[in-house]
Parts: structure tokens; sequence; C-alpha cells
């Protein structure tokens, strides 16, 4: 019994570190329709951009929740101005684009932190589950996820910020004419994405270490998470996150971690030939 | 820029002058060494210090009046952890600079990709990283630690301390794949048994179920051959889940990129290795040494890693060896070296073992405490009984593979 209910703690976590590094992109990729390929490096610098604030004396909580997100957003919003406004429409150019985008970030940290791993240790310490142990810090990310999902739900259906957002995305020139400043919603929601992407990288850091290549690690997954779930933002992240996150766990703990990737790899194509759309092309259709 | 017929012949002569000063007609050209190491990429953990450690050996070699007479000039190469550069390297080294002996290769993959490019065109070659064993080739010299030099003596000391269950997680990899069958091998003949064998992909970083996996095994420790920067989470996620004070750990490839340092006290203390090498080693050879590096290198230098050393005694070995052979041919050398070559190393006395081409050597057991190393048990003299099982260089001297050993 204590083994299933820490197994299930396995499994929740596995489902929040995906949604946590997917909900960036899927706000990017889902919302904007630009194929962002330097997602992973967003998720690196957040990692970077914590461990340098912890490293200079700031709490470590206002480092992975405010610097984090606040550092890799502006980051964000200065990419969107330099270089995505000019490919929207043109899916293959911005894959292009932020390609480079990502390779430069690479040699960039590269060249600034050196090549060896870094982070910090996590918070939290342990408890005691009948036999076994976890890490609190396992807790703590499944929390944040939990937040933030409910958060991005609040501001896009009760704000008049998530409306307009909404509304520039499903037709700019029309929300032009209402009076809304597209290029403006653009940068911003841009911004939002690659912010939510920072504080999944800082979340994460002390729990995998940062490195400047780590980014490898994340995208593939964020991409089959946000493919998988589909159109929807929030219930498609959501429904993606679940599936593939007990997948993926349940496997890993039953065989060994190799055949865990095997498993959520499988799971994907499988999902990708039933569901050409996405969980939510076919579910929830009605959802955010 | 216009140049002139005047400024021209200025220049010339300037040129010839100079040229003239810095070598003397009595002079021979220098001896060519290449270094190929990853200075960048994911493995410059490991070949940064490597490189330090070869450029010293050099430098001292030079101070010393350079061999045969002649100064030996460091050809440095950074194949960015990339195979295909390794091979382009190799081939440059071989063919373009003609060097008289390469040290090179960090993983076993790089060793065998440069391996038959420097067979092919006859340049002698050291890899001097400790490795899963087994390479039998006449133009090649291993100068690391294999298996039976230092898990068959960290095993039985590990599980006298701690109990006879070993659980293995290992980089899914050949040396993780070679080494954790060793370990298997050493652990059920000192009547233990291992629950488990767990491989992990280079790149994984979420070790959560198999945290859990390893409690519901309930082991008496856990043997680590985990490898790079990802796997460095593994000590850290189990630390965090407070695993650390109730199962220990015992690793050989723990702490060679120096994990120690990056890693707080309280994510790897009591963490027991086993190695060739540790800067705290307390001999007169190993004290002069240190003082020689950190003179070199800067007093606040991490500390000098197991495959560091590994580079200096390589280096020293082929030197000894061109000194006793009089030549730099490479025919000549492997003869000197196979009449049985040793040098009194920081290490200890190291020599090279003729007909596997591998080292006899000390090795010792330490423990990781608050990011130093400190040494608690030597065992002298090791011989690499692993490779000689299956290679005789005297026997067969055509021989050129990688025995994959079993066990």
């Amino acid at each position: 019994m204590d083994l299933v209910i820490l197994l299930a703690i396995q499994v929740l976590y596995a489902i929040a570190s995906l949604a946590l590094i997917s909900v960036g992109l899927a706000i990017i990729f889902g919302m904007m329709r630009v194929i962002n390929l330097a997602h992973g490096e967003f998720l690196m610098l957040g990692g970077y951009a914590a461990i340098v604030a912890t490293s200079r004396g700031v709490n470590i909580w206002i480092s992975m929740l405010v610097v984090a997100p606040v550092v890799v957003g502006i980051i964000g919003v200065i990419v969107e101005r330099t270089i995505i406004r000019f490919l929207y429409g043109r899916m293959i150019d911005t894959m292009l684009a932020t390609w480079g985008l990502s390779l430069f970030l690479v040699g960039l940290t590269t060249a600034i932190f050196g090549n060896t791993t870094v982070g910090i240790s996590a918070p939290l310490g342990s408890f005691q589950i009948g036999a076994y142990r976890t890490s609190g810090y396992t807790l703590f990310v499944i929390g944040v996820a939990a937040v933030v999902l409910f958060g991005i739900l609040v501001v896009l259906r009760g704000t008049r910020l998530g409306l307009i957002a909404r509304g520039t995305m499903q037709n700019a020139n029309m929300a032009a004419a209402l009076g809304v400043n597209p290029p403006r919603v653009y940068a911003v929601t841009f911004g939002i994405g690659a912010a939510l992407s920072g504080l999944a990288g800082a979340v994460l850091a002390p729990v995998s270490g940062v490195f400047p290549t780590i980014g490898v690690a994340y995208v593939a997954k964020s991409f089959i998470t946000v493919i998988g779930g589909g159109a929807a933002i929030l219930s498609g992240t959501v429904s993606a996150s679940t599936l593939f996150g007990t997948i993926n766990q349940l496997a890993t703990f039953a065989t060994t971690p190799v055949f865990g990737e095997v498993a959520l790899l499988a799971a994907a194509i499988v999902l990708i030939r039933l569901l050409p759309q996405g969980i939510t092309g076919r579910f929830f259709r009605r959802g955010l | 820029m216009k140049v002139d017929r005047r400024r021209f012949l200025r220049g010339t002569a300037a040129a010839a002058a100079a040229g003239a000063f810095s070598s003397p007609a009595w002079a021979e050209d220098p001896i060519g060494v290449a270094s190929i190491h990853d200075l960048s990429g994911g493995l410059d953990i490991y070949g940064k210090p490597m490189v330090d450690a070869l450029t010293l050996a050099v430098e001292e070699a030079n101070a010393a009046g350079g061999l045969l007479g002649r100064q030996i000039k460091l050809i440095n190469y950074d194949p960015q952890s990339n195979m295909q550069l390794y091979t382009q390297f190799a081939q440059q080294a071989a063919l373009k600079d003609k060097v008289a002996v390469v040290h090179g290769g960090i993983t076993s993959a790089s060793r065998e990709v440069i391996r038959p490019v420097l067979d092919r065109f006859k340049t002698l070659y050291f890899y001097n990283t400790q490795y899963e064993g087994g390479v039998c080739d006449r133009n090649q010299f291993d100068t690391g630690v294999t298996p039976a030099q230092t898990v068959e003596k960290l095993v039985p000391y590990a599980m006298k301390k701690w109990g006879k269950k070993v659980y293995v997680i290992a980089a899914d990899y050949n040396y993780g794949q070679i080494t954790s069958q060793w370990v298997k091998k050493y652990v059920t003949e000192n009547g233990g048994e291992v629950p488990s064998i767990d491989f992990f992909p280079l790149d994984v970083t979420n070790f959560g179920p198999t945290i859990s996996k390893i409690q519901a095994a309930k082991p008496d420790f856990v043997w680590s051959a985990l490898v790079g920067g990802a796997h460095i989470s593994f000590y850290r996620q189990w630390a965090a889940a407070g695993m650390r004070k109730s199962i220990p750990m015992a690793s050989t490839t723990f702490a060679v990129g120096n994990e120690h340092i990056v890693l707080s006290p309280d994510e790897c203390n009591g963490m027991l290795i086993c190695y060739n090498y540790f800067q705290d080693l307390k001999n007169p050879v190993n004290a002069a040494f240190v003082a020689a590096f950190q003179k070199r290198f800067g007093a606040d230098y991490p500390n000098i890693t197991e495959l560091a050393m590994g580079t200096y005694q390589g280096f020293r070995l082929w030197a000894e060896a061109v000194k006793k052979a009089g030549s730099v041919d490479r025919l000549k050398v492997i003869e000197a070296i196979e009449t049985g070559i040793s040098i009194d190393a920081p290490s200890g006395k190291v020599t090279i073992d003729p007909p596997t081409h591998h080292c006899v050597l000390d090795v010792h057991i330490a423990e990781v405490n608050d990011k130093k190393l400190n040494v608690l048990e030597d065992f002298a003299q090791q011989k690499p009984s692993d490779t000689a099982a299956v290679c005789n260089l005297i026997k067969n001297p055509n021989d050129n593979q990688q025995y994959v050993i079993k066990i």
C-alpha cells in the first residue's frame, strides 16, 4: 500500500513536470502557431537565471518563482520583437529562425558559464510514507504545476486580457478593427509563454541540474505533449501530460528508463495515428 | 596594403634573420606529440584536466633538456566531444604532423574511433583513461585502471562494511554495460546478490521511479556506474529523497569529473570510490607533483583527477621508453616498452605489463568527505588480470580487437 501511494506521487510528478515544461510551448505554438525550437533553451535559461540569482544571495524561492520567469519573459519579448514578428504565418521559417536561436543560446551560455553541470540542492527535505521515503520537493513541483494551470484558466477565461489574447489569435484583423493593437498582444503573449518556460526550467533545476545543452532533453517531450494534446491549450496540455506521464512513469517502474521512454514515444505515435488533431481535436473541443 | 620591392626585400631579410636566430643549425626538429582530448562539449569536465596534465608533463620534459636532445612540441586538438572530429584529427596528427605518439580519447567510443586510424597509419597510441578493459592491440598502450584493479577491490570492501545485497545502476553504453557485469561477478563471488541492474541513457534526468524501485528492493548498498552531466541529478534526487543516510553508495565513476566538488557535501558524503590516484596521497613524489601542478595552473585548481594523472603517467612512460630505445621510431619504442618499462609516478610505481600493454599499479579506496577524497586503504601493484585473461601480445603480436570478457 505504501508503494502504491509512492507510485501515485511519482505518476503525479511525471504529469506535473510534463505539463510544466509544455505549457509555455502550448501558448506559443498552440495559440500563435509559431514553432519555437528554442523552447528547450528558454527552459535552460530559466534554470540558469534561478541558479545565478540564488548564488548571488537571492532567496531560492524568489529566484525560482520570480526572477527566472521575469528574466526569460523579457528575453522572450526581445526575441519576439527582433526575430519572430517578421515571420508570423510562415511556420517553416519560424522553425529555422528559432533553431538558429537555440544554437546561439547554447553557444552563448557555454561561453559564459562553461559546460559543467551546475545546480542547487532541492529544498524541503524528505518525508516518510510507511517504509518508503520521497522528497518534499516532488510535492512542490506538483503544486506549482497545479497553480500554473489554474492561473492560465483564470486569465484566459476570466480576464479582459485573456479575452483580447484569444480574440487576437483567432482573427487579428477583426481585433485591430475593434481597437486592439495586435503586435503588442503578440509580443505580450510570446513573453508570457517564454516566462512560463523560464519558470518551469527554474522549478526543475534543483531536480535535474542545469547545463547549456539540457534543452535537448526537454524539447522533444514538450513538442510531443503539445502536439498530442491538440489545439486547446489547457485541456490539451493536461490531457496529454496525464496520458504520457502515466505511461512513462509506470513503464519505467515496471521495466527500465529506456523502455519508459520507448513506451512514451510509442504511445505518442499511436495517439497521433488515431487522432491526427491531437486529443482535443476530438474530445474537450470546447475547452480552452 | 601595397608591397613594393624594397619593403618586400626588407621583410624577407628580417624573417630569415629571425628564423636563423630561433633555430640554430645544430638543433634538430622538435618531436611532435599530439593530444586529442575534448576541451569543449559534454565531456570537457574530463578533457580539460587531462590536457593540463599533459601540458605540464611536456613542459617538465623540455625543461630537463627534452628527449634525445630534441625539444618536444605538443600539438593540441579539440574534437569537441564529436566522433567525426576524432577521426579527422587522428589522421591529421598521423599524416600531416607526423607525430611520434598520440595521447588521446576519453570515452571508449572515441578510443575505438581513432585506434584503427592510428593502426593504419602506424602511429603509436596511448589511451590514458580508466575504462572497462579488454583492448588488445600492439600499437596501443592503456595506462588507466580496469575493473579487475578497482571493482575487484571495492566490492569486497563495501560488502564487508555494509552487507551483501547490491543494487547496480549504470550508464547505458559500453563502459556501464561491461562494468556492471564485473560488479555482478565480484558480488556473486563474494557470496552476495544483485537484485537488479538498471541502465540509464546518458541524457536521463528523472530518477524518481528508480529511487522508488531501489527502496522496494531494500539493498544494503547501491553501486553507481553513472556517467556525465545529466546523471549528476541522480545523486541530488537520491539525497533529496532522504536516502543518502539510509542506503550507502559505492562507485568507480564518481569524482572522475570532480562531481564531489559540484555537489554539496550533504549530497555525497560517505560514498566509497576506488582509483589509482588521489591528490591527497602521501608520498614525496606526489607532494612535489602537486606543488609543481599548482605552481603552473594556480593554487586554487579544484582537484587533480584520476584521468589527469593517467595522462601524465602515460606521457612519462612513453618518454621513458623513448630514452631506452634511443629513438622515437614506433617499433623500437614498442620493443623497448615490452622489455618492461616503469616509472616512479605520483601514484606510486607504474609498470607497463608487456603481454597486455596495460599497467601494473597501486590502487586506493577513498571516501568522499566534505569535498575531499580521504584515502582509507591501499592495494599495491595490481595487475590488469581481466585483460590478461584474454590478451597476450607477446604470443600473438598481430592480435587487434577489444575483447568483451565473458562473465
